[in-house]
């Protein structure tokens, strides 16, 4: 075993070697350690962020036709450090009459329901924080957290749009995350384990491949989680100034902005590892974890990149239908597809891995068609019920018009 | 005192902590807030006795989805005046003193237990709780039907809350 | 080893903490707030009596899970409540709600 092939447990043994040496107990020194693992891949990530920034500001130029930062740096990569000294030196205000306590703690809350995501992120087969045998359901849990720092955020706030913001944004991660959990299970089903790293062990085919139905619905329910467009009306600045952290300027403001930029990455890496295979890719894994890091970092950024793609491409839409959605769309198919896969897998366990396949993608599409084709007859229906209701109007305008003359 | 009991103790300790500020704290709100904080204590004290899988749900269902509507429900019924005013009725020092008298009662029938102060076998290798627990709940010669019966409920809780706080105009 | 005996005291305890709050508290909303309470010491002995007894017998978790689905259960209906009778009395202090008492 040396460094290149087991990075993490080199590095450790030396540094409890060095500890023990020095006369430290063995426990305490490995508690350390764990500690130092922890500030090491929070500090990572942090970085990361800053240039997650850089590399948004990039996107969404290019997406508006625009050239982005371009000044400061090389391709404007000095920006974002220009934007966190912004960021420092503003005023940190609290508004008056502001829960003090809950006012400060909910960006921490809300940086560390992201961060925290990363403890069960398998960034190779040796390189992880903890092998959870809950991990799906760790994603979750995580979600609630940060659902609770934004009533936090909202109502300690004292600012009716930070309420009204809140509550849009609580009201759809509680409702999404049904079909995300419901989602969740289909890996689990194929993998036997809800584990992420026998997940992504167990992938010798795309799970997207075996449920691209699955996997669209999990990127809708985490564009939605993570309150993006079309999403967005927690912040919907036309209605509401900025939603949940309207109040919140300097560094704290920059918590709530970093902790969504990081958010989406996290989902895009959550997403090639539950859908895409994660650190896997035609056996580039078992050559050296390094490049296992890579594979996932880059999976993981492209996923990022078409959760911007459809945030720059779409317009938001109402609460209203955005529930609707929701609870009479997403989550019916969600249930449904969860039965079906459950179904097919029980019926197609010992058949040919071929059979397996093609059962598996024909249940998905056939799936996908028949909802398809019910909310195209609902919504058909709905359509001529509004144009019933707004005849009688125009003919009374026309009348008038006609009485006009 | 060896660090898995320290750690019990810090955990307890914040535990008990934030739940004597669930019942006392004026805000409600805050009250709510107090009340995630001993979830998650709860939460930490299974990890601690190696249930993972019930920790997370504790996370998902009390702190996603109890607390939330909790705080939704204050906010709702909230009237300026109730933060500052009495919190307690009139008589609080009876609910007081059946409450220490709970805990002594049950801390001496406790001591009674000939199991009182065991300590626990290790796991034994190999041995995957989230299976078992799966196993348990679905399997006939299990808790299958207790399991049916909850879902049950659950769906009857849904159509009555839905029922009771419609708003019929 | 941590004995036993400590997460029995720590769940009684806590038993003790929500029962003073169900029993003391005026808003209702406060009151199912203990009740919550008392149902997590609960669940608290019963993870801890699967743990040490024998850890093949699964009933101690499946109860835990089955508090948490009645928990759910009683919080959704009980908060209905509350909000229903808000909307009629405009009041959730429990004392005042005394209209059956003549």
């Amino acid at each position: 075993m040396n460094f290149w092939s087991d990075p993490l447990k080199v590095a450790a043994d030396w540094l409890t070697g060095i500890l023990v040496g020095w006369g430290m107990n063995a426990v305490v020194a490995h508690i350390l350690l764990a500690f130092l693992g922890i500030l090491m891949l929070a500090s990572i990530l942090m970085v990361l962020d800053i240039f997650l920034v850089w590399l948004e500001r990039k996107v969404v130029a290019r997406f508006q036709d625009r050239l982005g930062p371009n000044r400061v740096g090389p391709f404007g990569l000095i920006q974002p450090f220009a934007d966190i000294i912004k960021l420092l030196i503003k005023e940190d205000t609290t508004p008056d009459g502001a829960d003090r306590v809950v006012y400060n703690i909910a960006p921490l809350l809300s940086m560390m329901s992201v961060l925290i995501l990363w403890a069960i992120v398998p960034l190779a087969p040796v390189l992880l924080g903890v092998d959870l045998n809950s991990g799906a359901l760790f994603l979750i849990a995580a979600g609630a957290i940060g659902t609770l720092s934004i009533i936090m955020a909202g109502w300690a706030s004292n600012n009716k749009f930070s309420v009204i913001g809140a509550f849009r944004q609580v009201a759809v991660m509680v409702s999404f995350e049904i079909p995300m959990l419901a989602v969740l299970l289909i890996p689990t089903i194929f993998a036997g384990s809800m584990g992420m790293n026998t997940i992504i062990q167990k992938q010798d085919i795309w799970y997207f491949l075996l449920s691209p139905l699955g996997a669209l619905i999990f990127l809708i329910a985490a564009i939605a989680e993570l309150g993006r467009a079309p999403f967005d009306l927690a912040e919907g600045e036309s209605e509401l100034v900025a939603g949940y952290n309207t109040e919140y300027s300097g560094m704290k403001f920059g918590m709530f902005y970093a902790g969504e930029l990081l958010h989406a990455f996290t989902f895009g890496g959550f997403w090639a590892i539950l859908f895409f295979g994660g650190y896997r890719f035609f056996g580039l894994e078992k050559v050296s974890p390094f490049l296992s890091i890579a594979i996932i970092l880059f999976k993981a950024l492209i996923g990022y990149w078409i959760i911007m793609w459809i945030k720059y491409t779409m317009m938001r839409i109402r609460i209203d239908q955005m529930l609707a959605f929701n609870w009479k769309f997403l989550t019916p198919i969600a249930f449904v597809l969860v039965m079906v896969t459950a179904l097919m897998n029980a019926l197609l366990r010992d058949a040919s891995s071929w059979l397996y396949i093609t059962g598996m993608i024909l249940s998905n599409i056939i799936l996908g068609w028949v909802s398809l084709e019910i909310a195209r007859l609902v919504s058909k229906k709905e359509r001529e019920r509004v144009e019933g209701l707004k005849q009688p109007a125009l003919s009374k305008a026309e009348g008038v018009v006609e009485a006009h003359h | 005192m060896t660090g898995e009991k320290i750690i019990f103790l810090i955990i307890a300790g914040v535990t008990l902590f934030s739940g004597f500020m669930v019942v006392t704290s004026s805000n409600l709100v805050h009250a709510a807030l107090w009340l995630v904080a001993a979830l998650f204590g709860v939460a930490m004290v299974f990890a601690l006795l190696n249930a993972g899988f019930i920790a997370v749900v504790q996370v998902v269902v009390y702190i996603g989805a109890i607390a939330i509507l909790f705080i939704f429900a204050i906010m709702l019924t909230r009237r300026e005046q109730l933060d500052h005013g009495v919190q307690v009725n009139k008589n609080w020092w009876v609910g007081a003193l059946v409450a220490v008298a709970s805990f002594a009662g049950l801390v001496f029938l406790l001591q009674s237990f000939n199991g009182f102060s065991k300590t626990a076998l290790a796991i034994p290798s190999g041995f995957d709780a989230v299976n078992q627990l799966g196993d348990a709940l679905t399997s006939p010669a299990g808790y299958v039907l207790p399991f049916e019966v909850a879902s049950v409920l659950l769906l009857a809780a849904l159509v009555g809350a839905v029922y009771l706080a419609f708003n019929k105009k | 080893m941590i004995p036993l005996s400590w997460y029995l005291i720590l769940a009684a305890a806590l038993f003790s903490i929500g029962l003073y709050g169900v029993l003391a508290r005026r808003n209702a909303v406060a009151i199912l707030l203990g009740v919550e309470l008392m149902l997590n010491a609960v669940n608290i002995n019963l993870v801890a009596f699967w743990r040490y007894g024998d850890v093949a017998q699964m009933a101690g978790q499946v109860f835990a899970i089955i508090v948490f689905a009645v928990a759910a259960a009683e919080v959704a209906v009980g908060l209905a409540l509350v909000i229903s009778v808000y909307r009629r009395r405009n009041t959730v202090i429990a004392e005042e709600l005394d209209i059956l008492k003549w």
